[in-house]
């Protein structure tokens, strides 16, 4: 039983670190630019096609698929955000939705056109499949692949936000767009920047997620609804709050789909809708 | 007034009605989910259709056969009415065919009975649909006419303790009670069953369950897709194989269109169904290599279910002369023997639904790639209804 | 100076506000001649009517978007909850045995009303991001129950076997969708008036109010919070009342009319057509389903791409809408004679 709970609490964990690192790069933007971008699953999409494309269509081992992702996700990102983006930083919330939903639809609109509707397979290496003994727990190896690259990324992050004068100038910019500028950060440099790691780091989860979640031309319609709770439960611009949020909801979301499995649908929308009442501005959320 | 005059007018006048009737084009109004989150469903029906057309002409008793295509954009039963609505009423087509989904297809009954329009019903799977209207005849299959084989193999083939999985929606409880009902009566026992929301990504909890219930074998229902995909994955991760488990249900789960994305952890899985892109007869030889060369992709269940609606419009135009008579159309229908890819088939006159060989089949490598190799079947099995 | 120039485009929060005119009630001529299209239609175009009824049907579900979103400015990602509550209360009515159509709309629009009174008290905290998921949330926990009680909802496969008395007494539902069409026709027109009215009364300039300055309101005096439970019920009823017309209509009703989907076609509809101007929802509809009709009958999976692409372009360039793209053509023409 202690086995069984353990397991499933890896399982809500591994399931939790997937969300945040599709999802973190919209807390990020939506912090930073109090932007709403909707057609963030689109980004993580694209790396998730990238990497089917190279694996079939030129051999490439998933491991090495995987930066290539992450490359041509925040490249993509970069172009949009200097050419479409940027255009709406002063634009109202309900302007911005209605773009990247607009956004979204051309990004699925053209993955059907180009890939058809159907689920995109994908062949793991051998070392990722199956299961491993650890600690007595036959725990799924993909899993812990998952857990142990997003606890270096995050790691990485933190490192990059706090250590780094990159990561000072995001948080000034964060804190005060008028200031930073004032102080002579280039802002829109910092924005540039950012939202090119946030859709590369999309992309790079779209890609890892392709074995989890299944790639398919809607993929970012699908999942949009978790991107956006990690967001909102855990508060805009916190990496520590979407951390937070990404596992409470994955872990909520697995347990209660193991103990109670006739309610557990509700339960991750029940669980968000309680969290947005008792936390309107997130978990560690400053804006609303 | 000269009698022969007026004989010779009159059959002047008949054969030139005759003759523009012919002119007019056989009008198929087809409606599909083409957007949406069942495009590829619809994909593989239209395809079906098309190939049809393709191989066997597009006329047939001297009028050409016009495909008009309309998207319900899902499952959208207010949007299938209307859109079956302005195909009997403003395009006046002489057949209503599709519906890949149950939905559409109950919504769109009482619009063809008053309307009087044949209609083939070539994937929606719920037994209910055609008693709706004595205008619908369905040629694809239902769900409980390809659970109860598997229920009744399962405890032939000693599998006696089972756990049952299923989405929670109207097709998989369906799934759900038709296997409980003919593999308990069979002798099996059901040794634990859960219902798995609708839209869920990650199987793992479930399959945590599974394995600690230990049976012989799970059946599974899920929708065609990436929730097959995602729980075949699941059960190898967690090695449910090596722990004796089987994986067993209708084909639904390892349908030749995501057979490729489930990939190896599909292997061994026993199911059945009523078609297999390696079903062995040269008819369906044929048919896959036509379908592949046309549209490069794999046909799965639903390509023959369009595939052989065709064949009945074709069938009725051509004893009718092109003169579709909605009553006359029916009388036709009912009994009429298709040799469809799957293997003979025929519409039952009472019911209006298909009867059919239900094969039992297991997910094999044949030259490298996946297939459903058929190693058993049962014959002429009618829908058991609910 | 013209009091028809429009004012700078406001930064922030605020959606594009339509030109300043002093608020009036009085009918113009523009919208006698709106309203004369659909009463044309009918005889213009007998074969079209089933679509004309469902873009009716949509035009109101649309008004009642545009109260909270173009009136008041909460954004809602699941506005087709009401819309489902409506369309199952009256499914549920005529299935079990009342199907008298008037009173069904009334009961299904007064229960959407409640659920929407409820929701309200959830809605009104926190910031838009906030306010957008739990809109989405509460109409996922409604989808999702539906699909569980599917006993009752019919699930997946809907609520079929619905039987519609006949409205009035004397009009029987017809396939060719004529009393559906006058039926549709008939309640939009009087939910319009009674809305209209709305938005031109006290309570609906200090809707504007609080769209516009939030934070200004109550130094005049006015609860923020009361008046945006009042006009998200209210709006939660119209939806309701759309849902139900529809429910009646098609004699059928099934889960996606709780689904994301409609919620998401819905913004764009009101956005196309102009929000904060009522009439933007109708102009909306009718464009939106006409293009659908005709454009995805050619390619449905080019539809999908350049709707996306339309929206991007009128936030882009053409913000406001259609209508606001009329306003900015009369103050140009203005312009140029003055």
């Amino acid at each position: 039983m202690i086995a069984n709970l353990v397991g499933v609490l890896f399982d809500g964990i591994a399931y939790g670190a997937l969300l945040f690192l599709i999802a973190i790069g919209l807390s990020v933007t939506m912090g930073l630019m109090n932007f709403v971008n909707l057609a963030h699953g689109a980004f993580a999409m694209l790396g998730g096609y990238a990497t089917v494309v190279l694996m079939t269509r030129f051999n490439v081992p998933f491991l090495a698929a995987l930066p290539v992702a992450f490359v041509v996700a925040a490249l993509a990102g970069a172009a949009l955000e200097r050419l479409l983006y940027r255009r709406l930083y002063q634009a109202s919330h309900l302007d911005q939705v209605l773009f990247s939903i607009g956004l979204t639809f051309m990004a699925i609109a053209a993955a059907t056109y180009v890939w058809g509707p159907g689920l995109q397979p994908v062949e793991l290496p051998p070392f990722l499949t199956g299961q491993v003994k650890v600690l007595g727990l036959e725990l799924g190896a993909y899993r812990i692949f998952l857990v142990a690259l997003v606890i270096v990324i995050t790691l990485g992050l933190v490192f990059l936000v706090e250590r780094t004068r990159f990561g000072a100038q995001v948080r000034a910019s964060v804190d005060s767009q008028q200031a930073a500028a004032g102080l002579g950060i280039d802002v829109n440099r910092v924005f540039s920047l950012t939202f090119a790691l946030g859709s590369g780091l999309a992309g790079l989860g779209g890609a890892l997620g392709i074995e989890v979640l299944g790639l398919d031309p809607t993929f970012p319609v699908k999942y949009m609804v978790y991107f956006l709770l990690v967001v909102a439960v855990g508060g805009a611009g916190a990496i520590k709050g979407a951390l937070a949020a990404a596992l409470i909801l994955g872990i909520f979301d697995v347990a209660g789909k193991y103990f109670v499995p006739g309610v557990g649908a509700f339960v991750i929308y029940v669980l968000m809708v309680v969290l947005l009442i008792l936390f309107p501005a997130g978990l560690y959320g400053r804006r609303g | 007034m000269n009698v022969k005059a007026v004989l010779v007018a009159g059959a002047m006048l008949a054969a030139a009605a005759t003759c523009a009737s012919a002119q007019e084009p056989l009008k198929v109004g087809a409606v599909l989910e083409v957007t949406g989150p069942f495009a590829s469903l619809a994909r593989q029906i239209e395809n079906g259709m098309r190939l049809y057309i393709a191989r066997n002409g597009d006329t047939v008793a001297g009028r050409k056969v016009e495909l008009i295509i309309k998207d319900s954009t899902g499952a959208q039963p207010d949007v299938a009415k209307r859109l079956v609505t302005e195909l009997v009423t403003r395009d006046k087509v002489d057949f209503v065919v599709g519906f890949a989904l149950t939905p559409n297809a109950l919504a769109a009954a009482p619009v063809v009975t008053e309307a009087k329009v044949p209609t083939i019903i070539m994937n929606a799977a719920t037994s209910v649909i055609v008693s709706k209207s004595p205008y619908m005849a369905r040629v694809s299959m239902t769900l409980p006419q390809v659970t109860m084989p598997i229920a009744q193999w399962a405890a032939k083939n000693n599998i006696k303790r089972v756990y049952s999985l299923v989405a929670d929606y109207g097709p998989g409880l369906d799934a759900e009670a038709t296997f409980k009902k003919y593999f308990t009566a069979a002798g099996g026992e059901l040794v634990g069953e859960v219902r798995t929301p609708l839209k869920n990504p990650d199987f793992g909890p479930f399959i945590q369950r599974i394995k600690d219930a230990k049976p012989q074998a799970v059946f599974i229902f899920l929708p065609a897709g990436e929730q097959a995909v995602a729980f075949m994955k699941g059960y190898r991760e967690r090695g449910l194989a090596e722990a004796g488990i089987r994986v067993i249900g209708p084909g639904d789960v390892v349908e030749d269109d995501v057979l490729e994305a489930i990939g190896d952890s599909a292997l061994g899985a026993v199911t059945t169904h009523h078609y297999s892109a390696a079903h062995d007869s040269q008819i369906n030889r044929d048919y896959v290599k036509a379908y592949t060369d046309m549209f490069k992709i794999r046909p799965n269940f639903m390509s023959v279910g369009g595939y052989d609606g065709m064949h009945v419009v074709y069938e009725v135009a051509r004893r009718l002369n092109g003169k579709i008579d909605p009553d006359k159309a029916m009388e036709i229908i009912k009994g009429m023997k298709i040799d469809s890819p799957r293997g003979p088939i025929y519409i039952d006159p009472a019911t209006r639904d298909v009867v059919q060989t239900v094969y039992v089949r297991k997910v094999e490598k044949k030259d490298g790639k996946l297939y459903n190799i058929e190693f058993d079947k049962f014959n002429d099995v009618h829908d058991p209804g609910n | 100076m013209s009091a028809d120039n429009a004012p700078p485009e406001a930064a922030g929060t605020v959606p594009a506000a339509p030109a300043y005119r002093l608020p009036e009630d009085r009918w113009h001529a523009a919208e006698s001649v709106f309203w004369l299209i659909p009463v044309l239609a009918f005889f213009f175009v007998p074969g079209y009517l089933v679509l004309g009824s469902q873009i009716l049907i949509v035009g109101l579900f649309a008004v009642s978007l545009d109260l909270i979103l173009g009136y008041a400015g909460i954004v809602s990602l699941g506005h087709a909850a009401y819309f489902g509550v409506g369309a199952y209360t009256a499914g549920l009515l005529a299935t079990y045995g009342w199907g008298e159509p008037l009173s069904g709309l009334a009961i299904a629009a007064a229960i959407a009303a409640l659920v929407g009174w409820l929701a309200s008290f959830l809605v009104v905290r926190g910031g838009d991001l906030t306010r957008l998921m739990v809109t989405l949330g509460i109409a996922l926990v409604l989808h999702e129950a539906a699909n569980k009680a599917a006993f009752i909802t019919g699930g997946v496969d809907g609520l079929g076997g619905m039987t519609m008395w006949k409205v009035l007494g004397i009009f029987r539902f017809d396939i060719a969708g004529r009393v559906a069409y006058v039926y549709s026709l008939v309640v939009l027109f009087f939910a319009f008036l009674l809305l209209r009215r709305l938005v031109h009364s006290p309570f609906g300039l200090s809707l504007r109010g609080v769209r516009e300055k939030r934070v200004r309101m109550p130094a005049i005096g006015a609860s923020v919070r009361e008046r945006e439970i009042a006009i998200f019920t209210i709006a939660a009823c119209v939806a309701g009342l759309a849902g139900a017309l529809l429910a009646q209509t098609t004699q059928f009703v099934a889960l996606d009319v709780l689904g994301f989907g409609r919620s998401a076609d819905l913004l764009i509809i009101l956005v196309l057509g102009g929000t904060g101007r009522l009439y933007g929802g109708l102009i909306g509809a009718a464009v939106y389903m006409i293009a659908q009709d005709i454009l995805a009958g050619i390619n449905p999976v080019y539809w999908q791409f350049w709707i996306g692409a339309l929206l991007v372009i009128i936030v882009l360039f053409a913000r406001g809408g259609i209508l606001g793209g009329l306003e900015r053509l009369r103050a140009l023409a203005r312009r140029s004679r003055a």
